[in-house]
């Protein structure tokens, strides 16, 4: 299936959840926040949230800023 | 008993001494008497977390991790800024800004820099909750808000930054609020239930400095009628270290800077100097300045000098 992942087309394994989207891109052990459809997934909802076709999925982490 | 001791003691070898200019036998300066060190550099409370350092510091542009890793530990500052941004996933990552803090050392405050609309910035926060949550920091739950208005002055939206304040209040966030100086907007952030309002000195990055110390003052005037605990940190602008001193002297309660640091020739010296102004600053405004006077007051009494005075 078809979503968009940070802003970009991203193709993901049908019946994939967030974790399993996270892993796949070597992420899971990572600090990182997730956005579904503009709303925060917590991690502890990863494994469970599963995703479907046109989501918009944010992955963000931190980096230096002011 | 004036008499200073003519010979050194053990206890005075390592203490620099005066040199001593057309005296054939050498004084030795006695030693200063015992004082209070460092008096009146006070704790400060923000959202019931007590810290020692007025100074915050940004995590942005500088040369490298382990020379802001370095700057970080010279400012002596316990609270850092970070950003919150989308994770690399088609470019080499390098390293990670995480791998040179010390989560153990610091307290993490992640920002919204970057958001124009109170629902963005809302989203941001929370997502910087979540990082530092999954972190085990205690920063989770606290936020630098910015909602911007313009990409050029970068300058706050105070629609929305008051927008964002009472969503981020009601969904329990200590919200360190980024503003501009104007005190009417301060104190609505601060009745919006903001943990502190941050007005800049000016623009972000511009290092102007303090540009109307007047709005500063009045700022701190209205925030802390009737609440002088109540914490108000002068945050952007910075260029140098004599702005963070000015800022402290009006009676700002912190500083929070990071391009002044983080672009300055020598980042390391810069933030031992921020340290110092930071105190120096403090020290200066519980000291109490002396009034601006238009013309001079001689420090040596004019009475009984022997010379020509005009006028007298």
């Amino acid at each position: 299936m078809r979503i968009r992942l940070n802003g970009q087309p991203h193709e993901a394994p049908d019946n994939s959840t967030l974790a399993d989207l996270l892993r796949d891109l070597g992420l899971a052990d990572r600090p990182a926040a997730a956005e579904v459809n503009r709303t925060l997934v917590p991690k502890a909802e990863h494994a469970s949230r599963r995703l479907t076709e046109g989501d918009e999925v944010e992955l963000v982490t931190l980096v230096g800023g002011g | 008993m004036t008499n200073h001791p003519t010979t050194t003691r053990a206890t005075d070898r390592d203490t620099p001494r005066a040199t001593t200019v057309g005296c054939s036998e050498p004084t030795v300066v006695p030693p200063p008497p015992p004082s209070n060190p460092e008096p009146g550099l006070h704790p400060v409370t923000i959202a019931g977390r007590t810290v020692r350092s007025r100074l915050f510091v940004g995590t942005g542009k500088y040369p490298d991790f382990p020379t802001m890793q370095a700057a970080l530990d010279a400012s002596g500052c316990e609270v850092v800024t970070v950003a919150v941004r989308r994770e690399r996933l088609y470019n080499e990552r390098g390293q990670s800004l995480l791998d040179f803090i010390d989560l153990d050392r610091y307290l993490i405050l992640p920002n919204t820099a970057g958001c124009f609309t109170a629902e963005d910035a809302v989203r941001v926060a929370r997502l910087g909750r979540e990082l530092l949550g999954q972190l085990g920091n205690p920063g989770a739950g606290w936020v630098k808000l910015e909602v911007l208005g313009d990409r050029k002055t970068l300058l706050p939206d105070p629609v929305g930054t008051l927008e964002a304040t009472r969503e981020l209040v009601a969904d329990g966030f200590n919200v360190l609020c980024y503003t501009s100086d104007d005190p009417i907007s301060a104190e609505r952030i601060k009745s919006a239930g903001a943990a502190s309002v941050m007005p800049a000195g000016s623009p972000i990055g511009s290092g102007q400095g303090v540009l109307n110390p007047s709005n500063i003052v009045l700022c701190l005037e209205l925030l802390k009628h009737g609440d002088p605990d109540y914490p108000v940190i002068v945050d952007a602008g910075v260029g140098a270290a004599s702005d963070t001193a000015i800022a402290m002297e009006l009676g700002a309660d912190g500083v929070l800077l990071n391009t002044a640091i983080a672009h300055a020739k020598d980042p390391v010296t810069m933030a031992h100097a921020m340290r110092k102004a930071t105190e120096a600053g403090r020290q200066s405004y519980l000291a109490g300045r002396i009034p601006k006077k238009r013309y001079a007051t001689a420090s040596s009494p004019l009475e009984g000098a022997i010379t020509y005075i005009p006028g007298e």
